[in-house]
């Protein structure tokens, strides 16, 4: 399988391709400009149609008005871009639409920097627009992954036509790593030709809108919605353990780049004898808590610790998923700083210290 | 004594519906000549109507054609989105002034200035309808709205945004035209207007865009024949009607 | 004789074609319509000469118009 060293931005554009989208609008934000400048080139070239709209916000409800014309769509943009397309994410999961959202992370809030963080995690899983929606957010930790995910998340927005987001840190745009697209397929496209607004010749025209004014026509929708989350809180569950069997006296939690980190720091304790292992969740919505309760509960878990590069979001899945049965600790870095290995090493060695496992 | 034969009647392109408009207001009207255009150049079975959010955010329930509905303001987003997916078909957007002129004036002047194939419909009626009568960019100075109850003052609230000349002065070539349709001379010179936009896109030649000054009895608190005197006595002299720019005759530096 | 018909449920009484009909054809009629609204009718049909101004202006397309034989075109519409 000949690999391809990419970058991590450049391997997202040619995944979407690779997935057969066939309309990217998008808009110039650090650090994830590098899908614009890539797929600018490459859209062209495979007939497909790039327009850089004239903000986050026009691209999203570009993004409305092709997915409703039954056009396989996605867009890319970092926190402040996706804070613009939260009015857009709304309409186009009323609207029952397939779309793709790439969140690049950037450190905030506000202007923030244009260094690496996972500071939009709430945004994403608890919904950056108005009213009950809900997307499907997946988190990859390496460019393969997220090459991967990207694919599968036009699968997914098509199997429930809902938009779905990946969220990956700054880093997982802009590191370069060997990438391969042999094994890549294009999922199947979602038949839209009962709703899509592509011209009424031989039917009744379709009404794609997210007006509803009798509140018994929205409150079924509302459940047409909610069914979907379930379903995907059924199906679409995805997680990694790295050294949980057996269940580790120590469990770290942490999901994207810093899981890589948390692994190195797993690695280094273990050849000390320490017990140590990870959870990392892929699918953050849904978030995979009863997953991660069959590793904590497990009566050999002393403390589990979240690691996340921000001031504590995935936190509080974290905390509703154990219901307060295990001692919960938090680390986090902000400002777009990584945190070392040996950070979380000497953070874990607090935690392994009062119990029998930890040793200098 | 042969049947008789109807010479005026609704347009395919208009649901027999009865619309939510006040009396009087104009809106009827514009959705009629759109219909008529769409119907005298074969289009309705290729088009696709993106609705605003505004009182004619229910036109979804009047154009017989394919419709979307955009957020406020977004509505010539949505038709890049569906015109780039689609190009051969005929996408026109339909919004008022708070839609396109306010909240959405981004998104129009850049729609213009990339010079999308499709066609805007822009109903000028100098206030918010829908949400009951505030003061929109094309309140007339000193007209009374329940956000300026003492009158325009320009001096806080500016002027009245002529969006039509506006767009005009972009480089990019397009067809733009300001109507109106309170008298039926003015319609009928309307119709002529919306007929060349659609024509225009439906040679896939330019951007175009009418906008029509049109009537809100109710929320100017007059009757609808007092409306139409108050829209060309106050607002045709300030809002010029006429040709502002032809793709056909390239801009005068 | 051209005549003008009005769709007395349709009509919202705006009185717009009343206004603008050369001829003044068309009155309010008396009596209300299913919405509450005073219609237009043709009060004095004989007088219309088929030019469809009315139909023309009327915002709620509740106005058809209908001719025996040959027809003056007023305008092109």
């Amino acid at each position: 399988m000949p690999k391809k060293l990419m970058k991590g931005n450049e391997a997202l554009g040619e995944a979407a391709i690779v997935a057969g989208a066939q309309a990217y609008f998008c808009y110039p934000i650090t650090p994830q400009t590098e899908i614009a400048e890539y797929l600018a080139k490459r859209m062209p070239e495979v007939g497909g149609v790039f327009v850089q709209a004239e903000s986050e916000l026009a691209a999203s409800q570009m993004i409305f008005g092709a997915a409703a014309a039954g056009a396989r769509v996605f867009t890319t943009s970092s926190s402040p871009g996706i804070s613009l397309m939260g009015e857009a994410m709304s309409y186009i999961t009323a609207a029952e639409l397939p779309a793709v959202f790439i969140n690049i992370m950037r450190c905030g809030p506000g202007l923030g920097g244009i260094l690496p963080s996972q500071g939009d995690y709430l945004q994403a899983v608890k919904g950056a627009g108005h009213g009950d929606y809900k997307l499907l957010v997946l988190a990859p930790s390496t460019i393969q992954e997220a090459v991967d995910l990207t694919i599968e998340a036009f699968r997914l927005a098509d199997k429930y036509r809902n938009p779905v987001m990946i969220i990956g840190d700054g880093l997982i745009g802009q590191m370069m790593e060997p990438v391969d697209f042999e094994s890549c397929t294009k999922p199947p496209r979602l038949d839209c030709s009962a709703w899509a607004t592509t011209g009424c010749a031989g039917r009744e025209p379709h009404i794609v809108k997210t007006l509803f004014l009798d509140p018994n026509v929205l409150e079924e929708r509302n459940r047409t919605l909610k069914a979907k989350y379930e379903r995907m809180t059924r199906e679409e569950i995805r997680f990694e353990t790295y050294c949980c069997d057996p269940p580790p006296d120590l469990l770290f939690a942490a999901y994207g780049t810093t899981a890589r980190v948390v692994r190195t720091a797993v690695d280094h304790l273990r050849e000390e004898g320490a017990s140590v292992g990870m959870f990392r969740p892929i699918s953050v919505y849904p978030f995979p808590d009863d997953a991660l309760r069959q590793v904590a509960h497990h009566p050999a878990v002393r403390n589990v610790l979240v690691v996340e590069m921000s001031m504590g979001q995935m936190l509080e899945d974290v905390q509703s998923a154990l219901q307060g049965r295990r001692p919960l600790h938090f680390y986090g870095r902000g400002g777009g700083n990584v945190p070392a290995p040996e950070e979380l090493i000497d953070e874990a060695r607090k935690l392994l210290g009062n119990g029998h496992g930890g040793k200098r | 004594m042969s049947a008789p034969t109807t010479i005026f009647r609704r347009p395919e392109a208009l649901r027999d519906a009865f619309t939510h408009y006040c009396p009087g207001c104009t809106h009827g009207i514009i959705h009629r000549l759109v219909a008529e255009t769409l119907d005298e150049l074969g289009l309705r079975e290729r088009t696709v109507g993106i609705a605003p959010v505004g009182c004619s955010v229910l036109c979804y329930n009047y154009f017989n054609c394919d419709m979307q509905e955009a957020a406020h303001g977004r509505a010539p987003a949505l038709a890049t989105g569906v015109k780039r997916v689609l190009p051969d078909r005929i996408v026109f957007t339909y919004q008022g002034d708070g839609d396109l002129a306010s909240i959405g004036t981004a998104e129009i002047i850049h729609a213009a200035n990339r010079g999308e194939k499709f066609t805007t419909i822009f109903v000028n009626n100098a206030i918010y309808g829908m949400t009951g009568g505030q003061m929109a960019p094309t309140t007339m100075p000193n007209q009374v709205t329940t956000t300026c109850p003492r009158g325009r003052d320009v001096n806080t609230a500016g002027w009245p945004i002529p969006v039509a000349d506006v767009l005009a002065q972009l480089r990019t070539p397009a067809y733009i035209e300001r109507v109106a349709v309170h008298t039926p001379r003015y319609t009928v010179q309307a119709k002529r207007a919306i007929r060349q936009a659609f024509q225009y896109q439906a040679e896939n030649r330019c951007y175009s865009f009418v906008e029509v000054l049109s009537t809100c009895p109710t929320n100017w608190g007059k009757t609808p024949n007092e409306s139409v005197q108050w829209l060309e006595d106050v607002m045709v002299p300030y809002f010029k009607l006429g040709l502002k720019k032809s793709p056909d005759r390239p801009p005068v530096d | 004789m051209p005549r003008v018909q009005v769709d007395r449920d349709r009509c919202k009484g705006c009185e717009l074609c009343v206004r603008a009909c050369p001829q003044k054809v068309l009155g309010i009629s008396p009596r209300i319509n299913f919405k509450g609204y005073f219609p237009a009718e043709p009060s004095r049909p004989e007088l219309c000469l088929g030019c469809r101004i009315c139909a023309v202006t009327c915002p709620d397309v509740a106005i058809e118009i209908a001719v025996h034989g040959c027809r003056y075109n007023y305008f092109d519409y």
